[in-house]
């Protein structure tokens, strides 16, 4: 199955992308929607592995930010991306970029090893039978959390400082800081126009 | 049903974050599960989170961790449904969970002038309890320290400002004092959840208070 899974029916810039050898990276701009993609349809382990390579180191430095020793940040490094393998069917590309995926595992997963507090998830929606996801909107979602990060590294440093201790969880629920100074209102408009449509389809 | 009353940014982003008590985490759940304009708001603020990993510095893993996750993921299946977590009654899927079930699973204790509540169990940094007010009855005049949030899931509460219908969030802190009254023609449920417990000006004598545990 490794390296001859079907081709990810997954436009990139406007061209099917070829995986040759897995080495997908094409400057900063690897598919890893497309990646995640061949694990969640064809359970592909080389797939797997680049996912890895990538994200789990950052999941570790996440966590160690976040106030884990290094032997528990390995550790739950390694459970956040099984997770990942193993709710791979959860996975669209419509709606959320790998890294966003990403770090919501991590979150919940460092609730639980150290916080040991359990956390309301929302109700989930049913987004019905999608075999085709809207490629611009795919596109769209997953460059958006680039041009996110971009912008994140453009705010004065005492800001994104601020932003990044809320998300390692330095900060108490009452000391966070309501104005983040970055461009969130086209990801919410994007996000929100596709729950109009999901209720107006359901009606 | 529109949602005029929404999630603070601050809420959201500290629900994103994972730095809610336990008992917020459940209010912001319910609303959202009510409320898509706040889903998508929090959606955004995920997304803030993938960019944090995304530009997050690399901390090496421990040299046979890839081999040791693949050994792993060897004998586990990809489960392949979703299983949607789906509500019926009044209470959406995160409160149901909590409760156990719907209304006719709601264990209430009456707190006098036919107010009943129920005292939901989770961490102890805060507490979260559903409030059952009958209709037209007045909420005790009460400040509050701290802060509450108050989600509306049945019936309709009313104060001198502002009136809250299913969905609707208050959040109220020690600048508000206010006294909530139920509208009339149906028994108001609500979702409250504080991280202090509250002071109640008449009705609830202060002593009173840690035998309810209010």
């Amino acid at each position: 199955m490794v390296g001859q899974a079907a081709e990810p029916q997954l436009r990139v810039a406007g061209k099917l992308r070829h995986d040759k050898g897995l080495r997908v990276s094409n400057g900063d701009e690897t598919d890893w929607a497309g990646l995640m993609i061949r694990v969640r349809d064809h359970q592909d382990r080389a797939a797997f592995a680049a996912l890895f390579r990538h994200f789990a180191p950052r999941v570790k430095g996440f966590l160690m930010k976040s106030g884990a020793g290094a032997t528990l940040a390995e550790e739950c490094a390694q459970d956040v991306m099984a997770t990942l393998w193993q709710k791979a069917h959860l996975f669209d590309p419509a709606r959320a970029s790998v890294a966003t995926w990403v770090f919501t595992i991590a979150r919940n997963r460092r609730i639980d090893a150290l916080r040991k507090a359990r956390r309301a998830e929302p109700e989930e929606l049913d987004w019905g039978p999608e075999p085709e996801p809207d490629q611009a909107e795919v596109m769209e979602t997953q460059q958006e959390t680039e041009r996110l990060g971009r912008a994140l590294a453009g705010l004065p440093e005492r800001q994104r400082s601020l932003i990044e201790r809320a998300f390692y969880g330095e900060l108490s629920h009452s000391e966070i800081a309501a104005e983040t100074g970055l461009p969130l209102g086209t990801i919410k408009s994007r996000i929100r126009l596709a729950l109009d449509k999901l209720r107006h389809e359901m009606m | 049903m529109t949602i005029r009353h929404h999630l603070s940014d601050q809420l959201l982003i500290g629900y994103a974050a994972g730095q809610l008590p336990e008992a917020f985490s459940l209010v912001v759940a319910t609303h959202v599960s009510l409320c898509d304009e706040c889903r998508a708001r929090l959606a955004s603020y995920d997304t803030l989170g993938g960019a944090l990993i995304e530009d997050q510095g690399d901390v090496e893993m421990a040299e046979a961790a890839l081999e040791a996750v693949m050994a792993r993921i060897e004998g586990m299946p990809q489960a392949t449904q979703r299983a949607p977590m789906r509500a019926s009654g009044i209470f959406p899927a995160p409160l149901a969970d909590y409760v156990g079930g719907d209304l006719s699973a709601v264990k209430w204790r009456s707190i006098g002038m036919g107010v009943k509540q129920a005292i939901l169990p989770t961490g102890r940094d805060a507490s979260a309890r559903l409030l059952y007010i009958p209709a037209g009855v007045a909420v005790p005049d009460h400040g509050h320290r701290g802060m509450e949030l108050t989600l509306v899931l049945q019936g309709a509460f009313a104060d001198a400002n502002d009136r809250f219908d299913r969905g609707d969030l208050e959040i109220a802190d020690e600048n508000l004092e206010h006294t909530p009254v139920a509208m009339a023609g149906q028994d108001c449920i609500c979702l409250a959840a504080t991280d202090a417990p509250l002071r109640f000006r008449k009705f609830l004598p202060r002593l009173a208070q840690p035998l309810f545990r209010i």
